[in-house]
């Protein structure tokens, strides 16, 4: 089992590291010359050309590539304060000065100078709250409507709880979000019940229901979607777990319904279910970007459309390292917990 | 009294293409002690029958009779069958390999039946009853396997367990449902042992489904032959094997490789068995029959053959078994003169 984690883990960083150099490659080779280059894009319209070549050397942008990926990794050196922002740090938590373990820098934004790290401190707890609560909340819709449909398969419930499905499957985050801001804040708070206000994010340390008020609806735009799959997926895999033989035993065996259904068969059944939950939960650490826009939440997504439409690279990375990196985590811990719930896949 | 009786057992589906009758009139006892052997091919409605029975189909409608002790197990609610379930009849099915369930130790699901039933035991009494049962069923150091899962055990230690874990409460019923057909000959032999020791020891009487004419030879008292729905034929052991009356009995038992002596080729029961949506008329083995004549068009009714109570079976053939002999010979000579012209031409 260690082992095993160690490779997983190793696997992980390799797969961070080759999202990394790629997304930096693409950028800088179609941002390092031209109209549309950083340079450029940095001293706005009316820049003149030693401008220009003085931004240039400043972010060291026409350096070789290999030594900017180096910069990248490891910091500028021998960097001083005169000659632009100081950045003696690079996104490896080793090598620099004047500490050699740091943690990883991600250097500062190039259009107004902000610090990534700080900046993406600020807008992770906004997506992770987001995803956090959409999570629990599909979780629990798609599970329960599931279970309840595989129960009675074909039931006057069941068929609703598919057609619910189905309705929300098919409809855009972005449509059901303006219907919900037009219906539950718009019309609610016109009417004089503010239950649902909208637009700002409250941090959960400062106040938990606030928080929570706040982010109901965005949780419930993203959730509803979701929840669709999960209620078609743990119909299905209930229905299919139900019919297995060791059910029958289970049942012959004389124990209660209930204690058949969920600890025979619900765990059973659980096992795609918590893949396919990995996965879903991972990719939306990296940012619910249409959901995050619709609510103008400013997560992790809202900065990496930002960033990517004022070519902000060091954002752009930075953003992509923690997508990743929670993307590699997410599916590290689906497979862990696949070793945890069937012991035929348990390795020694 | 019969610790099991059934009167008239009838199990229908519904289904898109018509009403599917699974059992159509099944009536059998069984004895404390005793082992009852239900034979017939797939489809025959021996399975559907017992789980109809233990309130394990679902669906379906149900009608007739079956007293257990006296208590009649079709009309329980679902409490009552729950505590009859795995406490009075153990049940064992016929894939080992998919009948225990895969994510829990094989120790656990033994301990679980106990404990569902007996809320007073103590997990350790049960944990120390669950080694013995494995011990009594012949798995080698029980004490270390009993927290293997399943998939360590190879596929007659899984039916062995099985069986461990339907007689951990001491049933007075087990209900064993083809319990060799997907184990190797070496091992089905085994397993028949194990049940059959635990039978003598615990004084368990055993339904034993099987398609295999061998199992029944080995363990059963008493024989139900079954076809498509119904019984065909009912008698104790030997009678079934050597005075047997339903040409569907002998079809069996002819298309078996060991009866028969020196006979080379097998000879099969020709067709297939009928739908049970759309049952021929008359007798349903009436168009595989190679005896069939025109009263074959009517039903035949269980009757009494060559004055033994104790066996019975629906066919028109004479119940006289001197008489059948000479009227079977007469219908085999007819389809003998029915085709020599067409063999001459």
């Amino acid at each position: 089992m260690v082992r095993f984690l160690i490779r997983r883990v190793m696997l992980g960083i390799l797969v961070l590291w080759l999202v990394t150099l790629a997304v930096f490659f693409i950028f800088f080779d179609l941002n390092s010359s031209g109209p549309e280059s950083v340079a450029h894009r940095l001293g706005g319209r009316q820049a003149t050309p030693q401008t220009i070549k003085l931004i240039e050397a400043r972010l060291h942008l026409k350096d070789p590539l290999p030594k900017q990926y180096w910069y990248f990794l490891f910091g500028y050196p021998g960097q001083d304060v005169a000659n632009g922002p100081p950045r003696n740090h690079g996104i490896l938590p080793i090598g620099g000065s004047p500490h050699f373990f740091h943690t990883p820098d991600l250097g500062y934004s190039y259009i107004n100078g902000e610090n990534v790290n700080h900046k993406l401190w600020i807008a992770f707890p906004i997506t992770f709250s987001l995803a956090i609560g959409a999570a629990v909340l599909w979780l629990g819709m798609g599970l329960l409507s599931g279970i309840w449909s595989a129960i009675r398969p074909r039931s006057l419930l069941d068929r609703g709880f598919t057609l619910t499905a189905l309705f929300f499957y098919s409809f855009p985050t972005f449509v059901l979000g303006y219907v919900l801001l037009l219906l539950l804040y718009y019309y609610l708070t016109k009417a004089g019940h503010a239950w649902f206000p909208a637009g700002t994010y409250i941090p959960f340390t400062s106040d938990p229901w606030q928080w929570a008020r706040h982010l109901l609806l965005p949780w419930f735009t993203l959730a509803a979607v979701t929840a669709a799959a999960y209620t078609r997926l743990t119909r299905g895999s209930m229905l299919d777990v139900l019919g297995e033989d060791y059910i029958r035993t289970a049942r012959a065996k004389g124990l209660p319904e209930r204690r058949v259904v969920f600890r025979h068969g619900l765990r059973a059944a659980l096992t795609p279910i918590v893949t396919q939950f990995g996965i879903d939960l991972g990719s939306l650490l990296g940012g619910a970007i249409i959901t995050e826009k619709v609510f103008s939440l400013p997560g992790l997504g809202y900065e990496a459309v930002a960033a990517i439409t004022s070519n902000d690279l060091p954002v752009i990375i930075g953003v992509v390292v923690i997508a990743t990196t929670a993307i590699v985590a997410a599916n590290l811990v689906v497979d862990v917990l696949y070793a945890v719930l069937d012991p035929r896949v348990r390795l020694h | 009294m019969a610790l099991l009786e059934v009167t008239d057992l009838t199990v229908s589906f519904s289904t898109p293409d018509g009403t599917l009758n699974a059992v159509r009139g099944l009536s059998f006892t069984v004895d404390e002690g005793q082992t009852l052997g239900i034979v017939g091919e797939s489809g025959s409605g021996k399975s559907v029958s017992t789980q109809t029975i233990m309130g394990l189909t679902r669906g379906a409608r149900v009608g007739g009779q079956a007293l257990f002790e006296g208590h009649d197990l079709l009309t329980m609610n679902t409490h009552q069958l729950q505590a009859i379930r795995g406490a009075q009849v153990g049940m064992i099915f016929q894939d080992p390999l998919s009948s225990l369930h895969p994510y829990y130790r094989v120790g656990w699901q033994i301990i679980e039946m106990i404990r569902s039933h007996d809320k007073s035991t103590s997990k350790a009494q049960a944990k120390a009853r669950a080694i013995e049962l494995l011990r009594l069923v012949g798995i080698p150091q029980p004490d270390r396997r009993v927290s293997d899962f399943p998939h360590q055990f190879s596929g007659g230690m899984r039916q062995r367990a099985m069986i461990a874990m339907a007689m951990a409460l001491n049933p007075k019923l087990l209900i064993a449902d083809e319990p060799t057909t997907a184990l190797d000959v070496t091992v089905q032999a085994q397993v028949l042992q194990v049940m059959k020791r635990l039978q003598q020891e615990f004084g368990t009487a055993i339904i034993m489904i099987t398609h295999d004419l061998g199992v029944i030879a080995d363990v059963a008292d008493d024989v139900v032959v079954m076809y498509a729905g119904k019984a065909m034929e009912h008698a104790d052991r030997n009678t079934i094997f050597y005075k047997h009356h339903n040409p569907y009995t002998e079809g069996l038992l002819l298309s078996l490789p060991a009866y028969g002596g020196e006979r080379e080729r097998l000879l099969p029961i020709a067709g297939q068995p009928p739908s049970l949506i759309t049952l021929p008329q008359g007798c349903p083995f009436r168009p595989r029959c190679p005896y069939a004549f025109d009263k074959c068009m009517e039903e035949p009714p269980l009757v009494e053959i060559a004055g033994d109570p104790e066996h019975v079976s629906a066919c028109w053939l004479p119940p006289d078994m001197k008489k059948r002999e000479k009227m079977r010979q007469q219908l085999l000579d007819r389809d003998k003169a029915a085709t020599a012209p067409a063999a001459a031409r």
